[in-house]
């Protein structure tokens, strides 16, 4: 790893005016993808902005039919939070699902969906459920925000602040995990929420995606035999040594069905 | 999944770097204090000034879970976790669980159990299963296997590795080490 400054500021201004300042900068969340990054030199930045101190960017809170998750929340402590669980049971099992529990523990909400990587399991909970992203100056729509394979709305220097997510009636994720690194070969995140149903699928394609005709066919009969005939066309997914792209549109029907099953 | 791309050449070469951040954090009980560059990692922090070697580095692209350490009781792996950002924080290695010549008794379970072979990745197996079991009172096998998915082991086949798990906790329950 080559070395670079270390900012660890105590407020958001303070983070923007240290990102301002550096040649290359980062922000730093948990580092569980820009240290090793780093340590294969893939990534150099002059400055990295630990955003470890900053208040705003912590915590859980549920309030009416809202659960707000603060960007520097690590997956653990969704898993484990009580509100997490009792409003929205899916996405605390989800990051729950994440990694392994030493990544949990450091690996942050903010931090992975800033970096979007194809096969991480929050795209598809934030999509699905219709969350927003809110960062210092505006809030963005989850479908919005995920925008290509590892690229976001986030412009130079925004930074997520939180992540707000409408209660849904009901959800649930299913994934089919790479067997040694834990991420979503393939996951889909179903969920009936006040827009209807809306499925969303991570880990199949350059990025998260909704399944319009998976959609249509639970809004008419929430079952999993409702999925009975209805495919997804592999063209334009995925395809590489742990998965080609038509296993990958088959398992997306799988994983679909079992998401369902888990609410019916 | 990191992203496939053409590795940047340095791009700050010759450029003013700042001084090195201090850093002071606990280890094992012990405050510790002093100037690292920034990129120095926590498991290199612990392993050279600090000469804690039971920290083991087994993969450094934290695949295999030998350099796990306690950080505020949860489990990290401290190939992926910079010195600089440990600051304030309690950490616990392998040296810091027995006390007063005495193994702590999930130490104890991986002797009793025969859940070592080589000893690489018993420290992180260690001390990982000790935050699972101070978090699930109510461990089962099932919990085990999928508490130590971040910890890989290439002599023992697990088996005595989940049955020390089990025993290690059990034990810690009745010490009321929760």
């Amino acid at each position: 790893m080559y070395e670079f400054r270390y900012h660890r500021p105590g407020t958001l201004e303070d983070a923007e005016k240290a990102f301002s300042k550096g040649d290359d900068p980062l922000f730093l969340a948990g580092g569980q993808t820009t240290l090793p990054v780093m340590k294969q030199r893939l990534a150099s930045p002059s400055d990295l902005i630990d955003l470890v101190r900053i208040p705003e960017l912590r915590g859980i809170s549920l309030k009416q039919d809202t659960l707000t998750i603060g960007a520097m929340t690590c997956h653990e402590d969704v898993a484990r939070s009580a509100d997490v669980k009792s409003a929205l049971p899916a996405l605390a099992g989800l990051a729950g699902d994440i990694g392994d529990p030493a990544v949990r523990s450091r690996g942050t909400l903010g931090g992975s969906i800033a970096n979007n990587d194809p096969a991480a399991d929050y795209p598809a909970a934030l999509v699905a459920l219709g969350a927003s992203v809110h960062t210092p100056s505006r809030v963005i729509a989850a479908q919005d925000f995920f925008t290509g394979m590892f690229e976001t709305a986030l412009e130079e220097g925004e930074m997520i602040v939180k992540v707000t997510f409408p209660v849904p009636e009901y959800a649930a994720y299913a994934k089919f995990p790479n067997p040694a690194s834990r991420y979503a070969t393939v996951g889909v995140f179903v969920a009936r929420t006040q827009d209807g149903i809306r499925v969303a699928v991570t880990g199949a394609g350059p990025c998260v995606f909704r399944a319009g005709e998976f959609e249509k066919a639970l809004e008419g009969d929430f079952s999993a035999n409702a999925l009975d005939g209805v495919s997804i066309s592999p063209d334009g997914l995925n395809s590489d040594l742990h998965a080609s792209a038509a296993y990958r549109a088959n398992l997306i029907g799988v994983m679909a069905r079992r998401a369902v099953a888990k609410l019916s | 999944m990191v992203a496939l791309v053409t590795p940047t050449p340095r791009p700050h070469e010759g450029a003013p770097q700042s001084a090195m951040p201090a850093i002071s954090l606990s280890v094992n009980g012990k405050p510790v204090a002093g100037e690292y560059e920034a990129r120095t990692l926590l498991c290199d922090l612990l392993r050279g000034p600090l000469a804690l070697t039971g920290t083991h580095v087994g993969c450094d692209t934290s695949q295999c879970g030998a350099c796990v350490v306690l950080i505020d009781g949860d489990p990290v792996k401290s190939c992926a976790m910079l010195a600089a950002q440990a600051e304030g924080c309690e950490i616990t290695t392998i040296e810091g669980l027995a006390g007063d010549g005495k193994l702590h008794p999930m130490q104890e379970a991986f002797r009793d159990q025969h859940a070592l072979q080589c000893g690489f990745c018993t420290p992180g197996m260690i001390l990982t299963s000790v935050a699972l079991a101070r978090n699930n009172p109510a461990l089962g096998e099932e919990d085990v296997a999928k508490g130590l998915e971040g910890n890989l082991c290439r002599c023992t086949g697990y088996r005595n590795i989940i049955r020390a798990v089990m025993a290690g906790a059990k034990e810690m329950a009745e010490q009321g080490d929760v």
